[in-house]
């Protein structure tokens, strides 16, 4: 019972605005001692999880690639390319990459898009050179928003997207961590059931993509 | 056989070349501490599974004090807007070409490299294909861009360091979860959660637990960071014995909405790094992306909650 107490830790760091990394390791730390492990065993169970999770890492390989293609003007290139496109606007544009996003994470191809590998060096500048296309140099708040949503439509698409491929990660958590209480799981109807709120995601964050053009032309009329 | 180690000896290598690039970097006032951090993060994926258990929970330590106090940005040692601009005219589309060889070959390697054979034994690593061809996209892309921009042969690595200056110490954060969410399973979190709502919770109304079991996957997803490390937890303590065990759920239903439910959380959560990240790669105010993501995340929440009372319980009511 007395492990319970890592939770309080967690909370209390994120309402301070504490840095995550210790308010984590606090955590961890007050769980495992609170539930009765030894300081060695809990040591080696942080030390072994952090190390068997390197695989999420591999994902910052990538950064020495953008890195010398935006030193050769990548983000520049992203803009051009879109200011020609008339039919273009940065609710569309998102929307289209959000859709891609969610339906190539449903086949499994999770590392088609990312934060760092598609929407930093393409998507974000995308967005924003055709918002300046259409209404002309805008404010700093408008930058922020039109950013803000080029990483929201990568997350969205991808979460509510993945779940439907069956030899992903969490479809596989999940049957294990049924198994794990006493309850059999078939991994292909857990994808299935994946499929209802993907649909959900959809039409729900479409909509708001749209409705982004809206608020966008209105922020940006003299 | 080709093992996933490849990769990760490969990300070492560029984590001690950032390491080197930091120290070298004297627009940075906390360049040491740069250097240590990306220098014990290179050791971790070099020699990770060497170290044993207990030396690779020294390291995180070390990482996360280091980490902690905070590190420096360092300088911006890369071109000049004019320049980039006489570079995109020049190459034009080409640039693009790089960053698309990355998903191609993680797409063709994790289809083909599956049933490539060589004398009876796998070529790469059947469990672990996705990693090996992100890992082989990269260095094929990597050789792409070289060859098509020529730069000094210290940019990569100075670029490197530039991109992860201003990712920071969250490039450890996911990693670290990870570990949290495996002490927090050995610790007995999710029973002792179950034993709580046991007493608190009106386990009759069938209704009331499902939103007690999507809410609460949302929520501790949030303080978690991680939907990963939430699900034990609730499923242990409401969804098997009481949602599919009481009420007769269909399970498979029951783990992907409730695994959804936790994504909800994910969006709207500081704690995670896939919030952490963009905020920090696109130059974002605090929140920004959270307040993107959140109209979204609420109401697919409540959709996953009726989806739930009216699908996932095909022998009716109880």
């Amino acid at each position: 019972m007395w492990s319970l107490l890592g939770v309080p830790v967690l909370l209390i760091g994120l309402v301070a605005r504490l840095n995550p990394l210790i308010v984590v390791t606090a955590a961890a730390l007050v769980a495992g001692l609170a539930g009765g492990m030894a300081p060695l065993a809990l040591l080696a169970a942080f030390g072994k999880g952090f190390n068997d999770a390197r695989y999420v890492s591999v994902a910052l390989l990538i950064l020495p690639v953008i890195g010398l293609l935006e030193r050769a003007g990548l983000q520049a290139q992203a803009r051009r390319a879109v200011e020609r496109l008339r039919a273009v606007t940065t609710g569309r544009l998102l929307l289209a990459y959000f859709a891609l996003r969610q339906l190539t994470a449903a086949l499994g191809l999770l590392s088609l898009g990312g934060q760092a590998s598609m929407v930093r060096p393409l998507i974000a500048p995308m967005a924003e050179g055709v918002a300046e296309t259409r209404l002309g140099p805008g404010t700093a708040v408008r930058a922020v928003l039109i950013r803000a949503h080029a990483a929201a439509a990568d997350n969205i698409g991808a979460f509510f997207g993945e779940d439907i491929f069956v030899a992903l990660g969490s479809v596989l958590l999940i049957k294990a961590v049924f198994h794990q209480n006493g309850v059999a799981v078939d991994p292909l109807r857990v994808a299935f059931w994946a499929i209802p709120t993907a649909l959900v995601a959809l039409a729900v964050h479409g909509a708001r993509l749209l409705r982004l053009d809206r608020t966008l032309s209105q922020d940006g009329a003299p | 056989m080709i093992r996933v180690q490849a990769a990760y000896a490969l990300a070492g290598l560029v984590f001690a070349g950032v390491a080197i690039a930091s120290a070298a970097d004297r627009a940075n006032p906390r360049r040491w501490r740069n250097a240590a951090f990306w220098g014990l993060f290179a050791v971790s994926f070099l020699l990770g599974d060497r170290l044993g258990d207990a030396g690779n929970g020294m390291l995180v330590l070390a990482l996360v004090v280091i980490g902690g106090f905070g590190l420096g940005q360092g300088g911006a040692v890369s071109t000049s807007a004019a320049e980039r601009e006489a570079t995109a005219t020049r190459l034009g589309g080409r640039l693009f070409l790089p960053i698309l060889i990355v998903p191609a070959t993680a797409l063709i390697g994790s289809l083909a490299f599956k049933s490539l054979r060589i004398g009876g034994q796998p070529l790469v690593d059947p469990a672990q294909v996705t990693v090996i061809s992100l890992a082989l996209g990269v260095l094929v892309a990597f050789a792409a861009a070289m060859i098509l921009l020529r730069p000094p042969v210290s940019a990569p690595f100075q670029e490197a360091r530039r991109l992860l200056d201003s990712v920071g110490w969250a490039a450890i954060l996911p990693q670290l979860l990870a570990a949290l969410g495996g002490v927090f399973a050995l610790a007995g979190v999710g029973r002792a959660v179950g034993e709580l709502f046991g007493h608190w919770l009106p386990l009759g109304d069938r209704f009331a637990l499902v939103a007690a079991y999507g809410i609460g996957m949302a929520l501790f997803t949030m303080i978690m960071g991680k939907a990963f490390a939430a699900l034990p937890v609730m499923v242990a303590a409401l969804g098997a014995p009481l949602l599919v065990g009481r009420f007769g759920g269909d399970a498979a239903a029951i783990g992907a909405l409730g695994m959804l439910c936790g994504y909800c959380g994910t969006l709207m959560t500081p704690m995670a790094s896939h919030n952490i990240v963009p905020t920090a790669l696109l130059g974002l105010p605090p929140g920004a992306v959270i307040r993107a993501q959140a109209p979204t995340a609420i109401l697919v929440l409540l959709a996953n909650l009726a989806l739930m009372s009216v699908l996932a319980f095909p022998h009716g009511h109880p």
